[in-house]
């Protein structure tokens, strides 16, 4: 159920994003998702890539300090009130979410949007309890 | 380990009575060989034997590093040049450099001083030594050297900097023994691991590092990253080159002063008055046996206390605390004052913080703003920008706590912050005062 998501820690400065994606495009690593959070001085880019091993090398090889976490990757019903539904699920089960961000594919007739929380494993209780789909990682990768 | 048994552990009274004999005959010698201090000892009245106790070194005139650089480049020598065998020069950071002399006794004696400071750690003839500290005008490198060729070690004259290349030979050569400064220990220590060699299957056992002021929090992190104990040693240009003090393996608690050699003070660096035993102030140091280069009362502008309680060594010889700052390196920021050591020990104290650091100091409008740099690792990166602003906040609350002084932390990417290669850059001051 658990699908992982690389992070990078970046400069507030002009070209950093342009690097760390040159350095992904070098070895062949596609990138599925991407969000970044940004603040006046720095920001973490957080990426679902094809290769999370490859990338994390070439990173790390270039100087980046690269972080590794779990996330869900959750089916959304691409329709009004499709998400709604879902934080709903999660506010009456009380899981709090750290942040979110869109996948770029669609699976079927659904949105894809990968969930960060402190409480994972309750998270995937409460979201299957609720008939919520929860992607496999293989499932997301292979989309 | 104790190299000269017969002087590192003279009972005080004895130890005192020589210092009393050695200082009175270097008054009387500089006065007629030194215009400086025929000049200087002419105006508080000094004549020949006026020295009594050596409670009548205080009556003494101070030597600063503006006089040396007045009498650049040779004025200071008490020998003629025949008798000089070696000339050193510090690096002037402004205008000219400090240059100082020895005759071939004085490089005897160097080489013993510096003798006793690697047998504080352990060295003996059968040891590598692994020399990092620049050769050349700084007297590092040459100082170390001498030391140990003189307890019969194998010295590898590596001088500074070409890390990849130093860590190849301490693995192939296999070197006991490391000298340089601390921050390019921690420097040499990051390439092994971007290397991937592991610092265990070298043989090296103890690092002797100087040269600039350094922390608890970086030794215990040399320590752990390269395996070996580290000690603090202390010495400077003026007074001879490194081998003024050397802690002691057994305690690592403050630095033994080679007190046959040299005396040491403590004064306020503001009125220049001696402080009393114990208290914090800037370090004075006399030298008891230079032939071509003596000072009186050298103002080191160094911050350091002497220590009374005798040490687990043996050595009877007095420690003075490591340096916990300079007069001259100490930022005034909003009228508060800063030392980039307190700073590095506030960072020490947060686990998995590195000890690269970097202190911007602007100002703006009227208001002196402090920015600390600090690198983001592995260790303290998180996915959540708050649980990185979290990190951010604690360091400037820790620092506000310590110094009463705000600033502002910037998390900066890994290895931005220049590497060491000698002494440290920690601050850049960009005041225009």
């Amino acid at each position: 159920m658990r699908v992982e998501q690389i992070s990078i820690f970046l400069e507030n400065k002009s070209g950093r994003l342009a690097e760390v994606t040159n350095i992904l495009a070098k070895v062949g690593v596609n990138i599925r998702a991407l969000s970044l959070a940004d603040t006046t001085d720095f920001g973490v880019l957080r990426v679902i890539v094809d290769q999370n091993e490859a990338a994390k090398q070439a990173l790390k090889s270039h100087g980046f300090t690269v972080g590794k976490t779990e996330v869900l990757a959750v089916a959304v019903p691409d329709r009004p009130g499709g998400l709604a539904k879902i934080l709903g699920v999660l506010e009456s089960g009380r899981i709090n979410v750290e942040y979110m961000y869109a996948f770029v594919q669609r699976s079927g007739d659904n949105a894809i949007m990968i969930f960060r929380f402190d409480e994972l494993d309750k998270a995937i209780q409460v979201l299957t309890g609720a008939g919520v789909r929860v992607l496999k990682g293989e499932e997301l990768y292979a989309l | 380990m104790i190299w000269n048994d017969e002087y590192e552990t003279l009972p005080r009274e004895a130890l005192e009575a020589l210092q009393l004999k050695r200082l009175r005959d270097l008054t009387d010698r500089v006065a007629a060989t030194v215009p400086f201090y025929g000049r200087k000892l002419d105006q508080i009245g000094y004549k020949p034997g006026d020295i009594r106790t050596l409670a009548d070194l205080q009556n003494l005139p101070f030597t600063g590093k503006d006089d040396l650089r007045d009498n650049y480049p040779f004025g200071m020598f008490a020998v003629p040049m025949e008798r000089v065998v070696r000339i050193h020069a510090s690096s002037g950071t402004t205008g000219k450099p400090t240059v100082v002399g020895y005759t071939r006794r004085d490089v005897d004696t160097w080489s013993e001083l510096m003798a006793r400071t690697l047998s504080c750690g352990g060295t003996t003839s059968k040891d590598i030594v692994h020399n990092a500290y620049g050769y050349g005008l700084f007297t590092g490198g040459l100082g170390a050297h001498y030391g140990a060729e003189k307890i019969g070690a194998a010295v590898i004259p590596m001088s500074g900097g070409n890390t990849k290349r130093q860590i190849l030979i301490m693995k192939d050569f296999g070197s006991t023994i490391l000298c340089c400064t601390p921050s390019y220990a921690l420097n040499i220590a990051e390439v092994m691991t971007d290397e991937g060699v592991d610092p265990a299957a070298l043989k090296l056992k103890c690092g002797l590092f100087g040269a600039e002021p350094w922390t608890e929090g970086m030794r215990r992190e040399i320590e752990r990253k390269l395996k070996i104990n580290a000690l603090d040693i202390y010495g400077l240009s003026e007074v001879i080159g490194p081998g003024v003090a050397s802690e002691c393996v057994e305690e690592k608690h403050g630095l033994h002063v080679f007190e046959d050699h040299f005396i040491a003070e403590i004064i306020d660096p503001a009125s220049g008055r001696p402080l009393p035993f114990g208290e914090k102030g800037e370090l004075v140091f006399t030298t008891l046996t230079k032939e071509a280069f003596p000072v009186l009362r050298y103002r080191t502008r160094d911050i350091s206390r002497l220590i009374p309680t005798p040490c687990a060594c043996g050595r009877t010889m007095m420690r003075m605390e490591r340096i916990s700052g300079r007069t001259d390196d100490m930022l005034i920021i909003r009228g508060v004052n800063v030392f980039p050591s307190q700073i590095e020990a506030v960072l020490m104290d947060i686990e998995g913080v590195e000890p690269h650091y970097q202190l911007i100091v602007s100002r703006e409008g009227t208001l002196d703003v402090l920015e600390v740099q600090v690198e983001v690792n592995e260790s303290v990166f998180t996915d959540e920008i708050k649980g990185l602003e979290r990190l951010a906040r604690r360091v400037e609350e820790d620092i506000k706590d310590l110094l009463t002084v705000s600033c502002k932390v910037r998390l900066v990417e890994p290895k931005t912050i220049q590497r060491s290669e000698g002494k440290a850059k920690r601050v850049i001051d960009n005041r225009k005062v």
